[in-house]
């Protein structure tokens, strides 16, 4: 019975970790959306800012993947 | 724990279809020996070590063999190596600055095997080496190290003026150099699980979709997924292996212009 409870919880604090891969990409929209944007009003500077544009999404997506990896120390590590 | 869960996992497998996955989507990424089934120890060949050989012949293979004809109208392997060539060394030129293109071979040799490795792994049946935090995290220690060492070699003490933000009020300036400090020393941790983790998860999708497989009556749309989360991992392999390159160039550009 305790071990189900414990069980339980892992899975559910996995399951809320994966709030987290959403909200990644919501960041992960927002700079790829305002990106679109810019480079819809200034098309000729958005090739130079592309770069920037991937760094931006990485640095947004970095901290869903460490949702994800949460997720995956909770189901398979405790 | 693992005993329970591969417990689970039979006995959902007992029950056929509808019973759970048969398999278990992250068994993809378990290292084990290639020959015999001995302890694993740091001269053992485990697949891990046979794919990052493979990945490491086809990068020589590509550089050296496929550009031995030096011709001045290049062949199709010498035109792929020249375009990887010329797109790291203008991603360098751009990022890191004049300075930074003395350091182009060791991002060139960086870009290149994090590119071989997730393209390989995405060959079935074929095992990922970069979806292991032990890889990227040496790749990513060797970036952090390099950089730091680089940092202080070069400028001195000036280097710490990295941390302190002179462009801020002066009240706010230590508050900003701990934070500064903070997301310097979370640089190699999330350089390198970035990296592995955007691997590892989709690796698994694919094999959680290949697990609904089993069942017939979801069976095509099982396929239709994988197809195009097979694609998106094509993209995926490309991109992460460009932004770890292109961190790397950010990084090193603090190095070498350390003043905020």
């Amino acid at each position: 019975m305790e071990g189900d409870i414990a069980n339980m919880g892992q899975f559910i604090g996995a399951g809320l970790a994966g709030i987290g891969s959403g909200a990644a990409a919501i960041g992960v929209g927002h700079v790829a959306g305002n990106f679109l944007a810019g480079a819809l009003r200034n098309p000729s500077a958005a090739a130079s800012q592309t770069a920037t544009l991937f760094i931006g999404i990485a640095f947004a997506e970095a901290l869903g993947i460490f949702s994800f990896l949460v997720a995956l120390l909770l189901m398979f590590a405790v | 724990m693992a005993e329970n869960t591969e417990a689970q996992g039979a006995a959902a497998a007992d029950h056929g279809e509808g019973g759970g996955l048969v398999f278990h989507p992250l068994d993809q990424f378990i290292v084990e020996p290639l020959f015999g089934d001995g302890p694993i120890r740091w001269y053992t060949i485990t697949n891990v070590t046979f794919w990052m050989a493979i990945t490491v012949l086809c990068i020589v293979a590509l550089l050296v063999w496929g550009t031995r004809g030096r011709a001045q109208v290049p062949s199709r392997s010498q035109s792929v190596a020249e375009l990887a060539y010329g797109f790291v060394y203008k991603m360098v030129e751009d990022v890191s600055g004049k300075d930074g293109v003395k350091y182009f071979p060791y991002i060139f040799t960086l870009f290149l095997f994090i590119v071989f490795a997730n393209f390989l792994g995405l060959i079935p049946t074929a095992f990922t080496t970069t979806s292991h935090i032990a890889v990227t995290a040496v790749l990513a220690l060797a970036v952090f190290l390099t950089v730091t060492v680089l940092g202080f070699v070069l400028n001195g003490s000036k280097f710490l003026g990295l941390f302190w933000v002179s462009s801020a009020p002066l009240a706010l300036r230590p508050i900003l150099a701990i934070i500064e400090l903070i997301s310097y020393f979370v640089r190699p941790v999330s350089h390198s699980v970035r990296l592995a983790g955007n691997l590892m998860a989709g690796h698994a999708v694919i094999k959680v979709f290949a697990g609904f497989a089993a069942v017939a009556t979801i069976a095509p749309i099982s396929v239709l997924a994988i197809t195009a989360i097979y694609g998106l991992e094509v993209l995926v392999a490309f991109i992460q292996a460009y932004v770890f390159t292109i961190l790397t160039c950010v990084y090193l550009k603090d190095a070498l212009h350390p003043s905020h």
